[in-house]
């Protein structure tokens, strides 16, 4: 073969894979990295439904995520809390709220023995504020009269890293503690009155696993992961609860949910549902720029939310309960394009 | 300069047919180095106007406070930078109080004492330990070199320098001397391979003139050599400092990550650049980004100030030299 030849082949080739591409579709997502996992499953399985359209998405953070979405940069954006009034009112249109998946936040230890534990309000925000100090401390006594608590030094380990974890934990004893609230109060980092930072949840399993006396809150799957034990807590009906599928998704049926899908499901009422769980959610403008791609988008979206669903399990994701999931497709039907 | 000579007549005449020599090539090429050489001040410039700018507000909010207080909380939006600037400059110290005697030992070992066999695969090892990526040495110092430090090398130091701030109070494991050991782990190789080539390019004179009068191996090593490399010793330092100043993954994974301010060693700590790889990718306010970003300026201005301050050092250094050598 003459080097021409070669040339013009490989040109032709090029031409070739161009027009392969621009008949398929890119759709472009960036934020919460929490859910990144299913949504790459979902974006893989999706493939095959509708073989058209691409998703590309960067699990860059939440905080990321929201801008993007706001600088419309992206398609769709991600983020593992729900926007503040004060960045929706920068949006140029209105931005829709689509819950996905939930998931929980343990509190997971290390002592000798590993007892099981239990937990109530109470104990969890004296932990966190410094106030309860040692492992035999009467308060987690009177919780656990049948373990065996040494007279040690906790020692706290929390989330360094801004992170959907960290807002759904500080959530919670904000809920529960107004001296939580009132001192520290709920974001995606906080000044921590005590504790150590370790980076990302493998960060903290990691600390909590090489510490006797450790005590800190990490995502369920990286508890499971690390076989790290973890503690049973008191929910607002007074019953201990596990953390597990079932236990989020009951959280997920009985929280306070208004029509804005912009929640937070911590210590939600419920005989069953465990206190320190919360959703994630895609963000979509309400007005689509592009039809073509609004449509792909609104047909994945209703996908996810009846196919998709289905896969979160496997993940050790809550799936949405089917009140929510309902609430969530006729949102869906809302999206103009 | 050019100097001009006066040229006879006859050639004058053979130089205007020939054509005249051009210099196209040699301007090009200086005004592209130029343009290079003001790329990387312009790149300077603009990083730091670019942080200057993303940081206007929190500048203007809280001021010189930003630089005095302490408290840093992303829910009231009260930020104070002091608690990562002393992280910072205490891990980096750390850092070169480990890094600095070790990379120059090894280096005089390789240059002056090590037999011809043995230096080639000493040199490569080190190398290869500037090739392993940050979040390696970071997952290798949480599962690694935090418990190992936790059950023997801390309680040791405890032992028989407890009576001294610098190691009293509760072990954890993570820390500021964690964080510092790490860091003078990636630091150790450039500063080695810079303090090896200052070293070879010692004269060999030098050395034979010190062994001619009669000089100990040693005293030929500290008089003919050292006092000679001084100030290129002393540049390869300020090297491993300004990387030390901007580690980040790895520090972040062992220093503890708590804003606080503690003569303790042991006592966990935070630096500028690991609060921002940690808080930068979830921070939604402006205002907290705001202050993040003048994290980075703080972190810029502080690299520059190390730079200058060696300098100065240097130069003080250089003019003793020369008033020694005039004695």
């Amino acid at each position: 073969m003459t080097p021409h030849k070669i040339i013009c082949l490989s040109l032709l080739s090029l031409l070739g894979l161009g027009a392969a591409a621009s008949a398929q579709m890119t759709i472009n997502g960036a934020g919460a990295t929490f859910p990144y996992p299913i949504y790459s499953k979902w974006f893989d399985e999706y493939a095959k439904v509708d073989p058209s359209v691409r998703f590309n998405y960067q699990s860059i953070g939440s905080g990321g995520g929201q801008k993007q979405i706001l600088a419309e940069t992206v398609d769709f954006g991600a983020s593992d809390g729900p926007m503040s009034d004060e960045n929706l009112a920068k949006a140029p249109g209105k931005i829709f709220h689509i819950p996905t998946v939930a998931g929980a936040d343990v509190v997971a230890y290390n002592l000798p023995g590993n007892p099981a534990l239990k937990l109530d309000a109470d104990a969890i925000a004296g932990i966190f504020l410094g106030t309860i100090k040692k492992w035999n401390d009467p308060k987690l006594v009177a919780l656990n009269p049948k373990a065996k608590l040494p007279d040690t030094d906790l020692v706290v380990v929390h989330r360094s890293d801004g992170s959907g974890t960290t807002y759904i934990w500080t959530d919670y004893l904000s809920k529960i503690s107004s001296e939580w609230k009132e001192k520290v109060g709920t974001n995606t980092s906080v000044n921590w009155p005590v504790g150590l930072g370790g980076k990302g949840n493998e960060g903290v399993a990691g600390q909590i696993k090489q510490t006797q006396g450790a005590v800190g809150y990490v995502e369920l799957i990286y508890a499971i992961q690390n076989k790290m034990p973890y503690a049973e807590v008191k929910n607002s009906a007074g019953n201990f609860v596990k953390p597990t599928i079932e236990s989020i998704t009951a959280a997920l049926a009985t929280a306070d949910i208004p029509d804005d899908f912009r929640f937070s499901m911590t210590n939600p009422p419920g005989n069953s549902a465990y206190p320190i769980a919360g959703a994630t959610w895609l963000l979509i403008y309400e007005q689509q720029k592009d039809a073509a791609k609004g449509k792909k988008l609104v047909e994945f979206l209703k996908w996810a939310a009846k196919d998709g669903e289905k896969m979160a399990k496997d993940l050790q994701y809550a799936p949405l309960p089917a009140n929510l999931q309902e609430r969530v497709l006729k949102r869906i039907d809302e999206i103009k394009y | 300069m050019a100097v001009v000579v006066p040229v006879p007549a006859e050639k004058r005449v053979a130089q205007a047919r020939m054509a005249p020599p051009s210099r196209f090539g040699d301007k090009a090429f200086e005004w592209l180095t130029l343009a290079m050489a003001l790329a990387v001040v312009g790149l300077v410039f603009l990083v730091g106007w670019q942080l200057a700018h993303g940081s206007s507000v929190a500048i203007r909010r809280f001021g010189f406070h930003f630089l005095a207080t302490s408290t840093w909380d992303p829910v009231a939006e009260q930020f104070g930078a002091l608690p990562f600037i002393y992280g910072t400059a205490v891990s980096s110290l750390v850092a070169l109080a480990i890094a600095v005697p070790l990379s120059i030992a090894t280096a005089i070992y390789l240059t002056e004492l090590a037999p011809l066999w043995i230096r080639q695969p000493i040199v490569s090892l080190i190398e290869m330990l500037a090739a392993i990526p940050s979040v390696i040495l970071g997952l290798w110092g949480i599962f690694v070199m935090i418990p190992w430090l936790r059950t023997f090398s801390f309680p040791l130091l405890k032992k028989f320098l407890g009576w001294t701030p610098l190691f009293s109070g509760p072990i954890y494991g993570v820390s500021m001397l964690a964080g510092g050991i790490i860091i003078a782990i990636m630091i150790l190789p450039i500063i080695t391979s810079v303090s090896r080539e200052i070293l070879r390019s010692v004269p060999d004179l030098q050395r034979e003139a010190a062994y001619a009068l009669g000089a100990t191996r040693w005293e030929v090593t500290r008089i003919a050599v050292l006092s000679y490399a001084k100030q290129g010793l002393f540049g390869a330092v300020i090297l491993g400092l300004g990387r030390a100043l901007g580690e980040t993954m790895a520090v972040t994974m062992v220093i503890g990550n708590t804003p606080q301010i503690r003569a303790s060693l042991f006592a966990p700590g935070y630096t500028l650049a690991s609060v921002i790889a940690n808080e930068f990718t979830e921070a939604t306010t402006d205002l907290y980004l705001q202050a993040l970003f003048e994290i980075g300026l703080v972190l810029l201005g502080i690299t520059i100030l190390a730079n200058l301050l060696a300098q100065l050092l240097l130069k003080t250094m250089g003019a003793k030299m020369t008033s020694r050598a005039v004695q």
